[in-house]
């Protein structure tokens, strides 16, 4: 390989680490980006007359960092830069790959810090953590590329201006902030769920390998778990025309076994605790292939004292109709129905009760009242189809 | 002066701490005579020990609302109205004004505030003004 193919290989693989480590030194985001780009110009320029240095890495930090506060010397007076600048010191203090591997993690929980709005979380991580461009960010999220841009210059400011500190937080707040970052892995994962933004699921699940190989928290385990296996369905729960395959009828030869082994060697490790950890434990069952209800109701009990939510109710509604049969299920259903009015899957699942239950009339009802309420075409054209086989 | 001081990027700035105006709200008939003198006491307590760690620069509780008088200058005019600037449920009612190293410490500071336990505690960054006169 030449050496433009080696430049161009390390960016992709090394441009995030070492920019993460950038900032550290530098203190500052933009300053960083700028330091980033001219430490691989500066690759670009020399390495070929020179060699590729031993350590390619270090050289683009030392190189972006030189650069950084060259610049800096160069905009103000020399006299108001204080001697001892941070790093200054020549003992290789940025070339360990340990500290190279804390300033990724510590890049991650800034982006996802609580003090910044949600939305904004997510696209710094995307942008700073990932390198997706706001063009791309903004079609991932049916926005527009100028106000991604607009939240991530917001972000970066706040950043700055309100000191959010570069590093991961302490034993006291961790579970707290773990869970942020969390949250913001999965809505990239979910984000990538629909067939518009494949590339965006495997891009939460490399995030997740990212925290997990240097956070082995059950929780961490658990949401990679859950990840890989929804992801192991990814070409069997659409047909070639787009429509929704549930999950009995589809092609199990589909299933990505590879994603399948990793995913339950990880939910064992996970454990049945948290949040994430349980949901993988229901995946699994799911991905073993035979879904064994009792099993899954006994996961959606405990999930349910974890995460009390209505829209936990309803999957075990529709567990225990699995279990216990369509009657039970509407009575579990009929219960929760004040409290999610407007949300279609418990008017689809209290249809699908009634069309189990041969009361064609009310399931007709429900499934319209379902289609009134959905909103992607996919689940649209489901219900639509379910309406016309009552006829 | 070359630079404002808040243009000062990240490697000189990231190692001075900031100043950070804690600024308290909260809906004046939520406390109950008891609870005040009690949050009165707490609050006094937590300004020694942050004056004990370098990190206190004043706090104070304000009067209730009731007191507030505001005024405005339109077209070199003084005008003066009866009342705080915006009729809200919660108001403010006291502040603190901390030194910090980050915003994840001022929030823990924060966070000790016994107002923040009935109301809410906002937390804002102060930008640094050159040749400010220094109170000794």
């Amino acid at each position: 390989m030449d050496v433009k193919g080696v430049v161009e290989e390390l960016y992709k693989s090394d441009s995030r680490r070492v920019l993460a480590t950038l900032i550290r030194l530098l203190g500052d985001f933009d300053l960083a980006e700028e330091a980033l780009h001219e430490a691989f110009a500066a690759a670009v320029e020399q390495w070929p007359s020179e060699g590729v240095p031993e350590n390619p890495r270090a050289w683009l930090v030392s190189t972006g960092r030189f650069r950084a506060i060259d610049a800096l010397r160069r905009k103000s007076r020399e006299a108001t830069l204080p001697p001892d600048l941070p790093g200054n010191k020549k003992d290789g203090l940025f070339c360990s790959s340990e500290e190279l591997e804390d300033d990724r993690l510590r890049l991650i929980f800034t982006c996802c810090h609580p003090a910044i709005e949600p939305p904004t979380q997510v696209a710094l991580t995307l942008r700073e953590v990932c390198d997706l461009t706001t063009e791309e960010i903004a079609g991932a999220f049916l926005t527009t590329p100028a106000t991604i841009a607009q939240r991530i210059v917001r972000g970066k400011q706040k950043i700055r201006d309100a000191r959010i500190p570069y590093k991961v937080p302490d034993a006291a707040e961790l579970p707290d902030r773990l869970d942020s970052v969390l949250k913001i892995i999965y809505l990239v994962f979910n984000a990538g769920y629909s067939e518009l933004r494949p590339d965006l699921s495997e891009e939460a699940i490399r995030l997740g390998r990212l925290v997990l190989q240097l956070l082995p928290d059950p929780e961490v385990l658990g949401l990679v778990a859950l990840m890989l296996f929804q992801e192991s369905r990814r070409t069997a729960r659409t047909s070639p025309e787009g429509d929704i395959i549930l999950l009995e009828d589809q092609d199990r030869a589909r299933w990505d076994r590879a994603k399948i082994a990793e995913g339950a060697e990880l939910s064992v490790r996970a454990g049945t605790a948290g949040y994430y950890a349980i949901q993988a434990a229901i995946a699994g069952v799911h991905a073993s292939g035979v879904s064994d209800w009792a099993r899954i109701v006994a996961l959606y009990d405990r999930l349910l004292d974890v995460y009390p939510t209505p829209v936990v109710a309803l999957n075990r509604a529709v567990a225990i109709a699995m279990r216990d049969g369509p009657a039970a299920g509407l009575a579990e259903v009929d219960e929760l129905m004040d409290e999610l009015p407007d949300y279609y899957l418990a008017h689809a699942s209290r249809a699908d009760f009634l069309r189990r239950l041969g009361r064609k009339d009310e399931a007709r009802a429900a499934y319209q009242k379902a289609l009134d309420l959905a909103k992607h075409e996919p689940e649209r054209r489901f219900l639509e189809k379910r309406i016309r086989e009552l006829f | 002066m070359d630079q404002w001081p808040w243009e000062t990027k990240g490697l000189i700035a990231k190692e001075l701490p900031v100043k950070y105006m804690l600024l308290i709200y909260g809906a004046e008939e939520a406390w109950t005579d008891e609870e005040r003198k009690q949050c009165y006491l707490d609050s006094t307590q937590l300004t020694h020990e942050l004056n004990a760690k370098g990190q206190y620069l004043g706090a104070g509780p304000l009067h209730p609302v009731a007191t507030a008088t505001s005024v405005r200058v339109r077209d070199g005019k003084r005008l003066v109205t009866d009342g705080p600037f915006a009729e809200t449920r919660e108001q403010l009612g006291g502040y603190f004004l901390i030194e910090a190293k980050d915003l994840d410490e001022a929030l823990g500071i924060a966070a000790r505030i016994p107002g923040a336990k009935k109301g809410t505690v906002e937390v804002r960054p102060m930008l640094e003004l050159p040749n400010l006169p220094q109170v000794q």
